[in-house]
């Protein structure tokens, strides 16, 4: 059932687009059916998928490097406690200028290659991760901190042995989020000026009225999302197999 | 088995003295004086919310005390660092290995962890074949013994404990009791309970804090070693008049309030 419910849904989702576009008798360059879309994938398949490797490729550079300086601050932040009121409204406030007024800037310092792109994913990544990395931190069971103290714990090996590790299931919802928002890093990268990835192909054909390709290019980049989603959430589960345990660390009866 | 738990260093007594809490401006306890004799088993007894634990994090020194109270040991020496504490919560890690947790303190002092002597202490708790597990594979009276496997690692000669087996069924608890006692024999151990049994079979010396202001009372024991066996008539008679005087006070609160 796990695996025909979902099969259920994308068929049942198909049929009702292509009835739409039946019923409502809309010529193909508005809304093309399911079965146009399909024959795009024949047409342009190869080409897309050069197209979406790049796109695939951005999205994890940026998430390796969003997630690593996110997780940097926020351990800079828990340890360094005189920083954080210079580091927080800094923080803060880099959020409240959107992504993508950045990006035109971004891709006039870092080019129309990828690097503008995966700085950009790095920028959306950034703030989860570092955010939820740093609640994860500040929020150690008191009684752990308390055992740590009496046993003459030095303030870094209490960090390294006793928070960072109890942090690690806040830094994997927060790697989680910047999973799912990472494409959107990405894509409006490749809006602005690019020559490759799924996100020039969509403007490409857009610009071509070829709209059969724009929503096979929007249905490969959202398979490629999930498919990115789930592939952390696998990884993070082997990774971390105490996520879900570490805020009840208590020994009551277990059964 | 004494040979390989016992402390390093003769265990020392602790003098509390004038030690004062204040909570949401009121007086929890104030002018507090106890000696803790050394080497031997101190039960505090004492309703929910009288400051019994607050008083064993000061002696832990997770507290100041405020002035001009003060904890020191008895032989003039700071206690910290002769200190181990052993909470309700087991406060095992859930990342490390069953082995691993025991070993805990000496990875904290950024010292190698001796695996040969948290193996003897796991056999000692009864769990030496679980030490690679993780500790959510235990019971909950499985990873109270890990916890108490810690405590000794830590062989420290004062040993406080806050409530360490209030989590678990009354079977298991007596068993861990006995075992706690035969281990922590050479110590000097403070332990605060809820449980007028837990203080008859445990304590050498068993004071009851109670009112408010909050004052020590000494309640009377039998004359037996412990732990004390809980199905003795001296025990049970003696529980049973712990459990008076505990509801005594308890009225007497519950009237003046």
């Amino acid at each position: 059932m796990t695996v025909a419910r979902p099969l259920i849904v994308i068929v049942g989702l198909a049929l009702l687009w292509q009835a739409i576009a039946w019923l409502a008798d809309l010529p193909p360059y508005i809304l093309p059916g399911p079965i146009r879309v399909l024959e795009a994938y024949g047409a342009h398949g190869l080409r897309m998928l050069g197209h979406a490797g790049i796109t695939l490729i951005e999205m994890v550079l940026g998430l390796l490097i969003g997630a690593l300086l996110g997780a940097s601050l926020a351990l800079t932040l828990a340890y360094f406690r005189p920083v954080r009121p210079w580091l927080l409204p800094i923080l803060v406030a880099s959020q409240a200028v959107p992504v993508f007024a950045l990006a035109p800037i971004l891709v006039l310092w870092f080019g129309y290659g990828i690097a503008s792109k995966v700085v950009m994913a790095s920028l959306v990544i950034f703030f989860p991760v570092a955010a939820a990395t740093f609640d994860g931190l500040r929020r150690t069971d008191i009684g752990w901190l308390d055992l740590a103290e009496t046993m003459g714990a030095s303030r870094w090996r209490r960090l390294r042995h006793v928070q960072i590790p109890a942090a690690l299931p806040a830094f994997a919802s927060g790697l989680r989020v910047a999973a799912a928002v990472a494409p959107i890093g990405a894509v409006v990268g490749e809006w602005v000026g690019s020559s490759a990835g799924l996100g020039y192909l969509m403007l490409q054909a857009n610009g071509r009225m070829q709209i059969d390709v724009m929503f096979a290019a929007l249905l490969m980049l959202a398979v490629i999302g999930v498919a990115l989603y789930f592939a952390v959430d696998f990884g993070l589960k082997r990774a971390v197999p105490w996520l879900g345990e570490a805020r009840a660390p208590n020994g009551g009866p277990t059964t | 088995m004494s040979v390989t738990t016992a402390p390093r260093g003769a265990p020392p007594s602790i003098e509390i003295d004038h030690a004062r809490l204040r909570y949401g401006g009121r007086e929890i306890f104030a002018g507090l004086s106890l000696t803790v004799e050394a080497g031997r088993w101190t039960c505090l007894l004492g309703p929910s919310g009288v400051g019994k634990s607050t008083l064993l994090r000061m002696v832990a020194g997770l507290e100041r005390p405020e002035p001009p109270g003060h904890v020191r040991a008895g032989d003039g020496k700071p206690l910290a660092g002769r200190i181990a504490y052993m909470a309700q919560q087991d406060l095992l890690l859930p990342w490390l290995s069953v082995l691993d947790n025991v070993t805990l303190g000496a990875t904290l002092r950024g010292r190698r962890p001796d695996a040969e002597r948290a193996r003897i202490l796991l056999a000692h708790v009864g769990l030496a074949a679980r030490e690679a597990d993780p500790p959510s594979t235990l019971s909950g009276g499985m990873r109270q013994r890990v916890a108490l496997a810690r405590t000794l690692a830590e062989e420290r000669p004062v040993v406080l404990m806050d409530e360490p087996f209030s989590a678990l069924d009354a079977v298991t608890r007596l068993g861990l009791q006995s075992l706690a006692a035969s281990l922590l024999a050479d110590c000097t151990v403070v332990l605060v309970t809820h449980d007028p049994l837990e203080a008859v079979r445990l304590g050498q010396r068993v004071f009851i804090m109670a009112g408010r202001p909050a004052q020590l009372i000494e309640a009377s024991l039998p004359n037996s070693p412990i732990p004390r066996n809980a199905a003795d008539p001296a025990v049970l008679d003696s529980q049973a008049t712990l459990l008076h005087q505990l509801l005594e006070i308890g009225g007497a609160e519950s009237t003046l309030e």
